[in-house]
């Protein structure tokens, strides 16, 4: 809030004009140009037009891939947190075998992974389980279910659904260090008032420590929001229609190379830097709170 | 034992009550290390109900380990702790139904940043007490009538004085209507200009005869309405006496130099 009180220093006539051209904040003259130059491209050139109306569903399902994968993984990643800074051993140890094993693999290879080895692995266990159920203890509508999940069948699970999970799986473990630098960074004496009044460790959490880490850690959430979404690129590889998966397909088509990723590039400049207006001005918000 | 209300009926381990109920504070043989530096070794010490109970004594001496032994901040290495009547560091005793009992103030308050004055003094009558919202505030500005900053309730804590501060963390431990009042240090992070403000609320304290123990130098605060002072010093109680005792006759050397230091 010290901004306001600035006096506006009168202008020496010693500077040269040249002086104040350094000041300019050219690049973001140099990203408005050529944002305009690729929109006008778009408007009036029927390549670009044809590219772009093709890439435009690609759009909305990074969107949704983003928004659904970063929703997973923050409450992940909140459990996760969690048990990085709790004392239960068992809690902790599962927890910081997680983020080790999920951060030290890349993305693209988790994304592979989790769709060619852990969902078959995941489905062969449900089957068993299914089977096992229907033979024991099938009565009521436990024999719905059970028969549900004997006959489920890889081809059920959508590359979609597998790719939202990758997402939300690995990036849990960055989630979960986030969170636990925020809960870290709460004064000790936090809990110890907490505790001194009768409140649970839970309580302490769940009141006085979470709301105060959540608001400290809001930044580094929007920056791995905006990480996320670039990283939904990587799906295409799972052949999820999402933006650059259509991105090679339009190339493929059109042959129309330049066209084609200028505007995935232009499509997802668009969205991350909106997004991080979006995040400053709700940092902003909330820092005013106080 | 009519003491014995934590627990409830019939709670099975419960160690009984080993002493005259007059003693609400009971450590006894009480040791404690941080790694290999010892904090507190074989610290005994018994406070009375009502009774104000000044710990004072160098830093670094074990004062704070003592007190926050009390509530069980810090867990004793061995030794027995009784509070009203409930073993603090018995395996089957839930800590959180002894701390609802016993008030703590801070040296640097901890209040709670993220919420108003009034939340900061209702949120653990809601949560632990079970108070509903009306109730909670009612009381909570009672208290902070008080205290005497009942203009302060939609403040948040960032916008207060030491001192104000100070004063929201003991209406804060009041509101849960506590037994036992500890005060760790409770002036020595505020400006001498603020300090009366919060020994004049304590004083208003003594005087309806809540019990406390109160770690702290400020010797007209002990002259005033302490009933007993306690001296610590390399994690030993090294004297204990009332007030008239230790000012005029200190029977240690170690307290007499201490005194004579602080008492220039």
């Amino acid at each position: 809030m010290a901004v306001a009180t600035e006096m506006e220093k009168p202008e020496s006539k010693l500077v040269p004009w040249t002086a104040r051209l350094e000041k300019m904040p050219w690049w973001a003259l140099i990203l408005v140009l050529l944002g305009v130059l690729i929109a006008y491209f778009i408007y009036t050139k029927p390549t670009y037009q044809d590219a772009f109306l093709f890439l435009i569903s690609g759009v909305r399902l990074t969107i949704l891939v983003s928004l659904v994968s970063f929703a997973l993984s923050l409450v992940l990643g909140l459990i996760l947190g969690l048990g990085r800074v709790s004392k239960d051993v068992v809690f902790y140890t599962i927890s910081s075998v997680y983020v080790e094993v999920v951060r030290g693999i890349p993305i693209l290879v988790l994304l592979i992974y989790f769709a060619y080895v852990v969902t078959p692995v995941a489905l062969q266990l449900l089957n068993a389980l299914g089977t096992v159920i229907l033979q024991n203890l099938a009565f009521g509508p436990l024999v719905r279910l059970a028969e549900y999940l004997a006959n489920l069948n890889i081809q059920n699970v959508d590359m979609l659904v597998r790719a939202i999970m990758g997402l939300a799986f690995a990036y849990a473990a960055f989630e979960a260090e986030v969170f636990r630098a925020g809960i870290q960074s709460i004064e000790r004496g936090q809990m110890e008032a907490a505790r001194s009044l009768g409140m649970s460790y839970f309580q302490g959490m769940r009141y006085i420590i979470l709301p105060q880490a959540i608001r400290r850690v809001l930044p580094p959430l929007g920056n791995d929001f905006i990480g996320l979404l670039k990283d939904s690129s990587l799906i295409s590889v799972l052949a999820v229609r999402e933006l650059t998966h259509l991105g090679k397909l339009n190339r493929a088509r059109t042959f129309q190379t330049f066209e084609t990723w200028n505007t995935v590039a232009f499509l997802y400049l668009i969205l991350t830097l909106s997004l991080s207006v979006l995040v400053k001005v709700m940092e902003r918000r909330m820092s005013f709170e106080e | 034992m009519k003491s014995n209300n934590v627990h409830g009926e019939g709670s099975p381990g419960v160690v009984e009550p080993l002493l005259m109920d007059e003693d609400i504070i009971v450590i006894e043989h009480v040791y404690k290390s941080f790694g290999k530096t010892p904090a507190l070794v074989d610290a005994s010490l018994r406070v009375k109900r009502g009774e104000v109970c000044l710990i004072f004594g160098p830093s670094g001496g074990g004062k704070s380990t003592l007190l926050r032994c009390i509530n069980h901040l810090e867990k004793p290495d061995g030794g027995t702790i009784i509070v009203d009547g409930i073993p603090v560091s018995h395996a089957r005793t839930n800590i959180d139904l002894v701390r609802a009992e016993v008030g703590m103030v801070f040296q640097l308050f901890n209040l709670f940043p993220h919420l108003t004055v009034l939340g900061n003094v209702t949120i653990a009558q809601e949560k632990v007490r079970g108070r509903p919202k009306k109730e909670a505030e009612r009381i909570a500005r009672e208290l902070l009538e008080r205290v005497g900053i009942p203009e302060k309730a939609d403040a948040y804590p960032g916008q207060l004085s030491g001192g104000q501060k100070q004063r929201v963390a003991i209406a804060r431990a009041l509101a849960m209507n506590p037994k036992i009042m500890l005060f760790d240090e409770p002036t020595s992070a505020l400006d001498a200009e603020m300090i009366k403000e919060v020994l004049d609320v304590m004083l208003d304290l003594a005087k309806e005869g809540m019990t406390m123990v109160v770690v702290s130098h400020e010797m007209g605060f002990a002259k005033a309405a302490a009933d007993c002072m306690v001296f610590v010093d390399g994690g030993r109680v090294i004297e204990e006496g009332s007030p008239e005792e230790i000012f005029s006759n200190p029977k240690e050397d170690r307290t007499k130099q201490f005194l004579s230091q602080i008492l220039e």
